[in-house]
Order: structure tokens, then sequence, then C-alpha cells
């Protein structure tokens, strides 16, 4: 069977992959887009290493298939930052020190950010059950949510 | 000897070197990386926990269009006794399975996708053998032998057995002393199998080319680890071997050994082509090494002025399916926080048909300290004695041998437990249904072998080059010892994490060593170069070098020398190596010893809803002396994160097999590791008693801070709902039939 051609916005450009018609949204964005900053952790939605916003929601890439994302608009952590600019999400993780190995962070960066976009002035309690669905093994989630409170203060300021 | 001084870098904040990358999505980590040609591996795994191989083939699946290699433990070499059998066994299996998840056979072909077909085409006839998924299973007089050739190490001969060795400590005489103690607890503490949990699967590309030099890119705690093992296994050369490393996502001592890279070189030599595998979330949990159950019988005598007099501890801990817990260490560090003048500690090392167990932070020391800091709480109860007072009663110092012979040097035990004292957690108030527990925790660290260099740019910045994949923020402790040392800016130290053939030969990013031994030998580096500044500086003069001093990057006249010259920095003379000898380059090496031991204090206050069970940590609050800390947020980060693992393996993960030995819950959504929502903040206190014998007074903090909190969640959950839990996980279904059992009494 050939390959289906997927023609989709990814970071705000114009992109085109093919892709089986099972190949989960993770797998095209590595593999056939070259997009890597996207991790794998589970493949099964439990994780959050590969969150991404679709059309401005926030999914786990392994859950969506890829062919669904034609005609929508995909955000991926390659596309958080602004030219050199990084968003206070990205500054205050690095602030605070709210990674250790880093292999969740492209995940906490686009989950924080989708909630920040929605909600400019969370509690602690709703940053940690927004984030609840990212796993970080390393930190203990406290430097990742004083992070995100603080991005979002700098957002509001 | 640890210099006492004011600092400029040390003890600051720099953003890590490498943070942009990883905010960005730009570092490239285990699974990112791709070569030309790139075929993709699969493994077969094992459908049986226990089982004979009795035939295996691979015609069907070597014929598949696009697979381009097969193999299974035929095409390894065997090893020489006393080689790394165990490992190559574990690897792909050779004469029999020994856990669900044992690998067995491994595919190459074009796409993941055929490689998984082909898995399907290779026929494997089992004779299946009962399964042994528990130490008393393991010990029973009629238990399934794992290894019928295998004899007990340390015991006389026990004929065929699953207990592959036996430790022993003692001091004293304990038995008669028992008899003159006011009060003797002896009790009993179970800890499950639970798995590290690091986020980022095994993954590796590698690469054998037709000269038979092997190139592996993997994620790995240790590069130099990966390149030995992966040569013991193929029958190679060490230096036939490079391992490059990318960016590690989390490890914990998981990532200490190899699972993948020598079946992938393997599969590359065969299909002449680069093989990539990874691992999946599955695959991770069944096959790669989780962390030891245990069961220790402990008994503790102490006066009725809890003075403690006299312990004896037996433990039991899981190897898995190879010798190699960790009970050894468990075994030395039970006792090691406290006085006593007799002791007897026996530890036995038990195989199981379960994952062959890995590192763990701090291995075999959780497990050790939840009995004794648990046994510790109810001492205290009964002798109505503050549990911080009787530990500092009985707390080790300087001087002080430990149970293994080896006497302390300076260390910051009793700091620790006197800021948890002084600390307002301590005393704040505390609800229904609440209680606080705590509990103190010791580690080794470990030193081992480091290399570092440094090379000045022309323009008086330094780029530093090591060995150990950074895995918590350690390229920046590098940058700041080296900024330190060379009194240049810390944002002007590029740290470099280099491959097995641009480093010098380094040990593991564990043992809490990295900042405590790399840092050492960049420091020594980096001394290196201010040997090279002065002699040039006294060359540019026209003086003897004895003349010349180094301060804060800068070369200026001793006083007194009589000398009036302007002072050089690093950067002017960096400018002139042209003319004043050449490169300014700095090497060195060390074998680290005296890691100072670490210890910790945990505060931990619980709410039990007594109509579930469920336990919410409601405050925590982790003091550990760091020696001196290089970058605070990220000894920090340590103790946040490791204070949240001991959490997780209190409250709620385990293995969970069936009667078959297959695992239940493989996946992070039945595994269910803590998660933001579950959690406080987590305080911490640093505590600085510097190591006499480093530079900078460095301990290793890594792993110090996930020996306290098993026992100080669950000592909590006794003063919140009266019932002491001696088997963990303290999950809710657990504790609610504990709790309904203590309402029935």
């Amino acid at each position: 069977m050939s390959k289906l051609h997927v023609e989709t916005i990814i970071n705000g450009e114009p992109v085109e992959f093919l892709c089986e018609p099972h190949t989960s949204l993770l797998d095209a964005l590595r593999n056939e887009v070259g997009l890597t900053g996207t991790k794998e952790g589970c493949a099964t939605g439990d994780c959050g290493a590969c969150s991404v916003t679709l059309d401005g929601r926030l999914v786990c890439s392994c859950l969506v298939v890829a062919a669904e994302v034609a005609g929508h608009e995909v955000t991926t952590v390659e596309g958080v930052a602004e030219a050199e600019q990084l968003h206070p999400v990205q500054q205050k993780l690095l602030e605070h020190a709210g990674l250790q190995c880093g292999i969740c962070t492209p995940g906490f960066v686009v989950a924080a950010k989708a909630l920040l976009d929605r909600t400019p002035d969370p509690s602690e309690t709703e940053v940690r059950y927004w984030l609840a669905g990212n796993l970080c093994r390393c930190t203990g989630y406290d430097k990742i949510v004083r992070a995100v409170l603080d991005a979002a203060a700098e957002l509001r300021a | 000897m640890a210099e006492d001084r004011k600092y400029r870098w040390v003890g600051t904040r720099p953003i890590r070197h490498d943070g942009v990358d990883k905010v960005t999505g730009r570092a490239n980590y285990g699974a990112d990386f791709a070569l030309p040609g790139m075929l993709w591996g699969k493994i077969l795994r094992s459908p049986h926990a226990h089982a004979r191989i009795l035939r295996i083939d691979t015609s069907r699946a070597e014929a598949m269009e696009g697979v381009k290699a097969v193999a299974t433990a035929a095409d390894l070499p065997e090893q020489r006794p006393g080689g790394a059998t165990d490992l190559s066994n574990n690897i792909l299996a050779r004469d029999k399975v020994l856990y669900h998840g044992h690998a067995v056979a491994a595919v190459a072909a074009i796409t993941a996708e055929i490689a998984a077909q082909a898995l399907d085409e290779i026929e494997i006839e089992y004779e299946a053998l009962a399964p042994v998924l528990s130490l008393d299973a393991a010990l029973a007089d009629d238990a399934p032998i794992l290894d019928t050739a295998r004899r007990a190490r340390g015991m006389d001969d026990t004929g065929p057995t699953n207990i592959a060795a036996r430790v022993d400590f003692s001091r004293g005489e304990p038995d008669q002393a028992f008899a003159s103690c006011d009060v003797v607890l002896e009790r009993s503490y179970e800890t499950q199998t639970v798995h590290q949990g690091y986020i980022e699967p095994h993954a590796c590309v590698a690469d054998t080319k037709a000269d038979g030099l092997v190139e592996i890119w993997c994620s790995t705690q240790g590069t130099f680890t990966v390149r030995s093992l992966t040569a013991d296994v193929l029958g190679l050369d060490k230096s036939r071997v490079k391992v490059t490393p990318s960016e590690i996502g989390g490890g914990f001592g998981g990532k200490t050994t190899v699972y993948l890279e020598p079946v992938a070189a393997l599969l590359s030599r065969q299909s002449g082509r680069p093989v990539k595998m990874v691992m999946s979330r599955d695959e991770v949990f069944r096959a790669t090494g989780p962390a030891a159950a245990s069961r220790i019988e402990l008994k503790v005598g102490a006066t009725q002025q809890g003075q403690l007099v006299a312990a004896t501890a037996r433990l039991w801990m899981e190897a898995g399916a190879f010798p190699g817990s960790p009970v050894q260490a468990a075994a030395m560090t039970i006792l090691a926080p406290y006085k006593l003048d007799h002791l007897f500690i026996e530890g036995f090392d038990v195989v199981v048909t379960k994952p062959k167990v890995a590192a763990y932070r701090a291995p075999g020391a959780p497990q050790a300290a939840f009995a004794m800091e648990s046994l510790l709480d109810e001492l205290a109860q009964q002798l109505k004695i503050d549990p911080i007072d009787l530990r500092l009663a009985n707390a080790v110092a300087a001087g002080d041998q430990l149970p293994y012979g080896p006497r302390y040097k300076t260390i910051g035990m009793k700091e620790t437990l006197e800021a948890a004292r002084d600390h307002p957690h301590y005393s704040a108030p505390l609800g229904e249904n609440q209680g606080r527990g705590i509990a103190l925790g010791f580690w080794f660290n470990n030193g081992l072998n480091s290399s570092a260099e440094v090379y000045l740019t022309e323009d008086g910045t330094a780029v530093v080059v090591t060995g150990n994949p950074d895995i918590g923020g350690s390229r920046a402790s590098m940058a700041i010892l080296c900024a330190e040392e060379l009194g240049i800016d810390v944002m002007k130290v590029r740290p470099i994490v280099a491959d097995t053939e641009t480093a010098g030969y380094t040990d593991v990013t564990g043992g809490s060593r990295v900042t405590f031994a790399t840092g050492w030998a960049v420091v020594n580096a980096c001394r290196v170069i201010i040997e090279d500044l002065r002699r040039r500086a006294a060359q540019i003069w026209e003086c003897d070098l004895e003349q010349v001093a180094f301060d804060d990057g800068r070369c200026l006249p001793v006083e007194g020398s009589g000398l009036s010259h302007d002072p050089l920095s690093v950067a002017e003379i960096a400018r002139k190596m042209g003319s004043t000898g050449g490169p300014i380059n700095g090497q060195a090496q060390l074998s680290a010893r005296g890691a100072g031991p670490g210890f910790a204090t945990h505060l931990c206050d619980v709410e039990v809803d007594p109509e579930t069970g469920h336990v919410d940590v409601i405050r925590y609050t982790a003091i550990q002396d760091a020696g001196r800390a290089i970058h605070p947020a990220y000894v920090e980060g340590q103790m946040q994160g490791g204070a949240v693992q001991g959490i997780g393996w209190a409250l709620n993960e385990e293995y969970l097999f069936d009667d078959e030995g297959r695992m239940e819950n493989a996946s992070f959504l039945d595994y269910r590791m803590p998660v933001a929502s579950d959690l406080p903040m987590i305080d911490t206190v640093i505590v600085e008693v510097p190591n006499p014998i480093h530079p900078y007074g460095v301990r290793g903090v890594g792993e110090t801070p996930i020996v306290p909190p098993l026992a100080a969640v669950a000592n909590a959950v006794k003063h919140a709902s009266g019932v002491r839990m001696q088997s963990l996980p303290i999950s809710p279904p657990r504790l609610l039939a504990a709790l309904q059992e203590q309402a029935a009494e």
C-alpha cells in the first residue's frame, strides 16, 4: 500500500510528509519531519514527553494519528521560542534549574505554555493538576512548578 | 585540604551551559540519532518467566524481504570462565530464559515495522519451568534452581541453590549484649521490586565497519562502561569500540550497564549497515534493571535512656535472574550511622525469575534504612524519647568505626539532625489524621577514576572536556570549578562531554561522584594551566617563577619580590601564547579517594484518609550535608528528586506479577510514579560540612536523598494513623486493610 501524503502547518510553516495510515504524529514528527525535540517516553499517552498543541489544544502526539493533522496547525517545542527570544516558560525553567536530565522538558514547555495561554494567573494547585500528565523523574516537580508560576507572573507584568 | 576562602563562582547559580538546547528541543538524546542507510533493530522476548530453550528457528524471519540480519546467542562468542557470561546471557539468552521479557533473538530490518513482523516469524520451542517469584519461593527446600551449576559465594558448598552469595560483618558479642538491654525490638521489613523510572527508554545506534571497528552512539551513564562491556560481550579489544554519548534522559543507576549496544553492534556486523535500537516503555519495565525487593530481619537492643547497645540484621535481596543484588551495600549501610559496640550483619544475594536488578540511586541503602529508621522510630516512641534526640545520642562522629572497618573522617550527620530539630517544620502543628515522620540516611559516596582536559582559547576563555554524561547539571558544576580556579567568567567556560576517544578514561556518572571526582580532575587540570601561566609571566617579566603569584585570574608579582609589573590577566597571557611557548592546555587524571559520606535527615508530614487508605504527603523537608554546594540549585534538585523517588517507593510503586511471572503493570499508567498533583513543594536545607580531602570540600549529593524517605513516610503514616507499615508500598488497599485490622482489634 502506498503511503499517505499529508499537508499541514507545523510551527507556522507549511509542511508535507508521507506516512502510513497508522503512523502516530509523534513518529511522523520525529522520523518524517525531522523534529526530534518532541520526545517519546511511553507511546501510550501516560508521560507527556511528546506534548504538542493541535490547533492550540494540548495533546499527546503519540495518541494522534499523523494523517489527521492534515489541514490543521501543530506547534512543537521547536516552535515555542521566537527566533533567539526564549518564551518566559523556557527562560524561567533555566533560571529555576527546573530541569535535570531534560528529557521531559520539551513536554513541560509545551504543556506549561498551553496552560498560561488560557490561564494567565494559575494557582500552584492549578499548575500541579495541569502538569499532572507530564512525568518528571528527576526534579520532584518543585522547581518546575516554581518556574511556571514565575513565568506566569512575568507574562502578566 | 579543603580551602577556606571567599568564592566568586562556587555557590552561585548560573544558568546551565546546555540549558538553551534543552528547553528548545535541540538537545539530542539516545533516540534522536540517525545515520544514512540505518536499519531498525528489534528484540524478541521470552513469553515465559522460566523455561529451557529447546530450539530456535530463524529461517522464516531471515527469508523475509527487508530483513537484513537475525541474531541469537549462538552468534555471540562463548565467554571464558570469569568473563562476561551473565551479561552475555542477559543480553541474549543462551540455554534458558530467566524472566518474562528476557531477550532471545534480535532482528534488523529496513523499517521498524518489518523488524517487528520478523520477530513473529521466529520459532522458538520452550520447555516451561516453574517461575521463582519471591524470596520465599527461591529459598524453599524444593525451589526450582535457576542455575544448577552455581554455588553460593561466601558459604560452604551448599549444592545447587538460589543463594548466589553471602556476606557478613560483626563486632563484639551481640547475643550476650542483648541480655543486658532494657529493651529489645525485633522486627521484619519488606520492600518490593521498583524501577528507576527514567523517562527516556534505552536507545542506541551501532555501526560496525568492514574493518571490525564498532562505533556506538547511545544514552548511557558511562561511555567507557559501554565500551568495555560491549567489547567483552563481542570478544573485541576495547580499542575497537568507540562510544559517543547522547544527552541522557535520566538513569538513576539504571543506565550503568548495557542491554542493546552489543546486540546492535552484532546486527550491524551481520548486515553491514548501521542499526538503531530503541526500547519501548514496556520493554524498559520488563527487561531492564529494576531495584531489588528485600526482606530484612532486624533486632536492636537499647538502655532505658536510649543508648543503643547491640544490633543484628539479616538481609535477603532479590538479584533477579543473575547474581548481583546490592545486599552487600545494604549490609554495610544498615547500622553505619550509629555507635554500636555489638553487631552482627548477614546478607544474602538471591536469584529469582525476574529481570536482573541494576543500580538505583544508593543501591541497597533505602531498603536498609527503611528497616533501621522504622525500628528506631518505634524505639523512640516506646522509650518516650524524641526521635531526633535518640538519633543524636547515638550518632557516629569522626573517629568512629564503620561496621565494615574504616573510621569516619569529618562528617555532617549531627549537623543534619540538629538542622531538622531546629527547622520550623519540626514544631509546626498537625491536624486530624496527620502525622510527622523523621528518618536519617547514610550513603558512602564514591570517587573512582576521572580525567579532565582544559583548553585555554586565544582570548582567555576556556573549554573543559570530560567524559561524564551530564545527567543533572554537571556541566555547570565543571564550568564553575574551572571559572573559580582560573578567575574567569563562568559563562566564558564551555564544558564539553566527549566520546571515549576524545576524553580520557572516566568512570560512570554514578556513585554521586561527578562533581566530587571529575570536578577535582578539572580543578587539577586548571592548576596545570595556572603553573603554565605563571611560567609565561615569569618569561615575559624576565624574572623567576617564584616571583610570580596567581590570584583571581591574574599573574602578579609576589609581594616583596621587588617587581613592579602590572598584573597580567589570563586573557592577556592567552593572547601571547604563540610567543610564550605555544598552546595552553591542562590535563589531569586521578583515582579519587575520600569521597566523604553523605548524611541526610528528612521530615515528612502526611495526611491519611481513613476511608480509603490514601496517603497525602502534605509537607516535606530534606536536609543534607553537601560538603560544599558548587551549584546549590542542582544540589537542591538532587535532594528534591531523590525525596520524591523515595516517596513513590514508599507509597505506591511496585512490580506486580501474575502467577506465571508476567509483570502486570508494565506501563507508566499502571506503575504510577508520583505526578505533580501528588506532591507539595519539597523544602531543602543544604548543610555544609566540608569534605576535608577535597580542594573545595565537595561531597557527593545525588544518592543520599533517596535513603531516608521510605522510613520518613512510613513513620509519618504511623503517627497519623496508628498503623506501622513494615511492608512497602503503603498503597491504599494495603493501608486500608491494616487500618481495618487495627480497628477490629
